[in-house]
């Protein structure tokens, strides 16, 4: 439902203002990601990121497709920025790349009741680096003869 | 036959402002402590990963279950043609709408996502009895509400038994579905039993009838109209055999049980060594709730008097309160044999008989979810004519069934 | 759909080829017999997974260590569940478990777990679907669509599900968990995705306990599937007939 509302609102900020945003709109100003662009064009990734990530969500979790393009862990690696200490901020924090845009449009996000906030890092007071997955060896789990 | 009359309450004196006032005050209190669980979470609550359903699931099972008793009396009248009931019938209907919409609210509330009901709505695994309640609830709902609707409008009269026949048979598959949610449980010791539905069926006859009484009594006494005891004796002749059959239900599920050599283990705990499950079985559940009101109900000194009724129904509330709490709470703590044959221990509490106390928001919301219910019926009440204006007095019913059933209605 | 499935009949052919292929490779440039790891490709990321495959797990409770929680502190981390300091309503997805014998008296110590059951009574009862078993025999939530009923947990015979009590921040990113759902052992689904173990079978590895041994029960070759063959070995609650995922040795 709220993914629904945020498209919605998102659409119309769309159709309504932002393409023909008028010089004294105040509009947000999420921050840069990495990189020179995002996976889909921006103006596409404005309406259209929750269909991307409510589809890659039921495609992963049900039948186990782990593409990277529509991921939300992926998203994480280039919306997060470091605060003074090199730890990362909390995308969902304000003014941060999540939240500067749903903060303008008033759309609440629950996606990170569940969803973690930054990629993986450690935990202030443990020792453990952080996990890059793959990187240990493991056992191979399938066998070929 | 004089037809029957109906009148709204009158709504203006201070009693009923302050009952109304007094049962809003304990809705707004259950939403506080609901509101308070879902803020914070579950660990606010009583429950843990051992004991999954606590206090809530007790108060709105026993509302669901007493909801579909409560229809008794509109289907003796409207379904068996027994007219005496029938100026009654429409009391009856709406108490099984109002118990059902508390019960629901209370199981809601006590959802770990209830914002997410709309996803209950949407999504559905028919494997899942459960998803069918879902459906059995809501559409009791419609077919209550249509039968309400053919008793008040005289031009659909004539399509009363038919609505009042539906809704018979909803209900009892109502029952049975609610009484499934713990006989599919193949996992637990006490659950896995085909005699919950029919246990869970002949409960919600008796504790839907206490209630009905109840309410019933109440409602008439508080506005002045006159009660004959006539009625009344029926009701409790009623009640006192759905308690015996209870008790007779109960006998049957725990002797089946005891066959088993299984199942020893957990008949032993709930019948003898389970601390306050022992308790509440046999002095609330066995001896208050079902000896005693018997004893009033066939007692030739008691048996006249309408306070004795009352208080055999409130025993029959508070047993029927307790044998939920035995069979929801009660099961789950007897730990799950994984290994039989030998001690089990872990820091999750296998094999330890997992303890249980009830927190304040969960007995709050529970309480609000029988004032909502009460709530509903008191509004309802004043806004539309469910209660006769006197009940009785004529000798009534048999000798003139056509005319009672034209003027009924 | 045909176009998607001949596509990936042709993937597969073409990895198994080129799997046979580096078989051969390894077997030419290691000594005779000797393997370092068992040899496999990975499923690609955009190819769903398969009924092929039904992941499994034996437990060899005789080499076991009592006191060992080695494979419990693994799947903490992996997870990220730090207990709240409220142990009847912190999550746990794997616990140990030690038994008595009653009449012998004999000491036993094995991890239970989601035992991941071809007939899961959570799958059956969940009302909107959350609760359900993957193609590949993995039994999971998903918490998009559970609204917190609890009805799974009594449901499962094995206490394997633990309810989300409280609020939670700072979650690992693979292993998303918020209030008021259920949740349980996924099998690490994300690392078997990827073609890497169980946090926990790696662990107890590591260990050199070796208790634990996770694959690919249809296929007669994965080492699972030989050690299940070799050792006498049993499902928790047979007398349910869920055909368990998980098998126990030794107890």
């Amino acid at each position: 439902m709220r993914a629904a509302a945020a498209v919605l609102s998102l659409a119309l900020i769309c159709a309504t203002g932002w393409t023909a945003a008028a010089a004294d709109t105040p509009m947000p100003k999420p921050p840069r990601g990495k990189g020179e662009q995002c996976v889909e064009p921006t103006d596409v990734m404005r309406r259209d990121h929750m269909r991307f990530l409510t589809h890659q969500r039921d495609e992963t979790m049900h039948r186990g497709i782990r593409t990277k393009k529509h991921s939300l862990i992926e998203c994480l690696e280039c919306h997060t920025r470091k605060d003074v200490q090199g730890r990362f901020l909390p995308v969902n924090a304000e003014g941060e790349f999540c939240q500067v845009c749903h903060d303008y449009s008033g759309v609440k996000m629950d996606c990170f009741e569940c969803h973690a906030t930054t990629p993986r890092q450690p935990k202030p007071g443990s020792a453990r680096s952080s996990a890059e997955p793959g990187s240990d060896i493991s056992f191979r789990l399938r066998i070929t003869p | 036959m004089k037809p029957v009359r109906y009148q709204t309450l009158a709504g203006q004196s201070g009693g009923y402002w302050v009952l109304l006032a007094a049962l809003a005050a304990l809705v707004a209190i259950g939403y506080f402590a609901a509101h308070y669980m879902e803020v914070h979470g579950h660990y606010v609550t009583g429950m843990s990963n051992q004991i999954v359903w606590g206090t809530p699931h007790v108060f709105a099972v026993f509302l669901i279950v007493a909801a579909s008793g409560a229809l008794n009396t509109a289907s003796i009248s409207s379904v068996f043609g027994k007219n005496d009931y029938k100026p009654l019938a429409r009391l009856s209907a709406l108490l099984s709408v109002a118990l059902l919409v508390g019960g629901l609210i209370v199981l809601v509330l006590d959802l770990g996502r209830p914002e997410r009901l709309i996803v209950a709505m949407t999504y559905y695994n028919f494997k899942s009895i459960f998803a069918w309640n879902i459906f059995l609830y809501i559409g009791f709902l419609g077919v209550v509400a249509v039968y309400l609707w053919m008793m008040f409008e005289p031009r659909m009269n004539k399509f009363g038994k038919t609505a009042g026949t539906v809704a018979f048979i909803w209900r009892f598959v109502l029952t049975t579905g609610t009484g499934s949610i713990f006989g599919f449980l193949v996992a637990r010791q006490a659950y896995d039993a085909a005699i919950m539905a029919p246990l869970f069926i002949i409960m919600s006859l008796s504790f839907g009838t206490a209630i009905f009484l109840l309410v019933l009594v109440a409602a008439f006494e508080w506005t002045g109209r006159p009660l004959d005891d006539d009625i009344l004796r029926r009701l409790k002749n009623l009640l006192a055999i759905f308690v015996s059959a209870v008790l007779y239900m109960t006998l049957a599920y725990h002797l089946t049980n005891l066959y088993a050599t299984e199942h020893h283990g957990v008949e032993r705990f709930i019948l003898l060594e389970g601390g306050v499950y022992t308790t509440v079985f046999w002095l609330f559940q066995i001896i208050l709730g079902s000896i005693v009101p018997l004893m009033i109900l066939f007692s030739p000194t008691f048996s006249r008097s309408r306070r004795a009724l009352v208080a055999a129904s409130i025993l029959v509330v508070i047993g029927g309160l307790a044998q939920v709490y035995v069979i929801i709470i009660g099961a789950q703590a007897f730990p799950l044999v994984l290994f039989p044959g030998m001690e089990e221990s872990s820091t999750f509490f296998d094999g330890a008989v997992n303890d249980y106390t009830p927190s304040a928001p969960e007995i709050l919301l529970g309480i609000g979810g029988i004032a909502l219910a009460l709530l509903i019926a008191v509004v309802a009440m004043r806004v539309l004519p469910f209660l006769p204006e006197r009940l009785g007095e004529q000798p009534s019913g048999t000798s003139e069934p056509e005319a009672a059933e034209a003027a009924a209605g | 759909m045909q176009s998607r499935n001949a596509k990936s009949k042709t993937n597969r052919k073409r990895r198994e080829f080129i799997g046979r292929a580096g078989a051969a490779a390894a077997m030419l440039t290691l000594a005779p017999g000797v393997r370092l790891v068992d040899l496999a490709l990975a499923r690609p990321a955009d190819e769903p997974a398969s009924d092929k495959v039904r992941w499994g797990m034996l437990v060899d409770a005789t080499k076991c260590a009592q006191g060992c929680t080695e494979c419990v502190d693994a799947c903490n981390e992996e997870f990220g569940l730090e207990g709240m300091g409220r142990p009847k309503t912190d999550a746990q997805y794997i616990r140990k478990i030690d038994l008595k014998d009653k009449t012998t008296g004999k000491r036993y110590s094995l991890p239970m777990l989601c035992q991941h059951c071809e007939t899961a009574p959570c799958v059956d009862v969940c009302p909107t679907g959350a609760s359900f078993r993957r193609i590949d025999g993995i039994v999971l939530v998903d918490k998009h669509i559970c609204i917190g009923c609890r009805y799974c947990m009594m449901a499962c015979p094995f206490k394997a599900r633990s309810f989300v009590h409280e609020n939670l921040t700072d979650q690992v990113p693979e292993a998303p968990r918020g209030k008021g759902t259920v949740e349980s052992c996924t099998f690490c689904v994300h690392r078997v995705d990827r073609d890497r173990e169980p946090a926990c079978v790696e662990a107890c590895s590591r260990e050199g306990h070796e208790a634990l041994t996770f694959g690919d029960m249809n296929d007669p070759n994965s080492r699972l599937s030989q050690r299940l063959r070799e050792l006498p070995n049993r499902q928790i609650r047979a007398d349910l007939g869920l055909n368990t995922g998980v098998r126990y040795h030794g107890v």
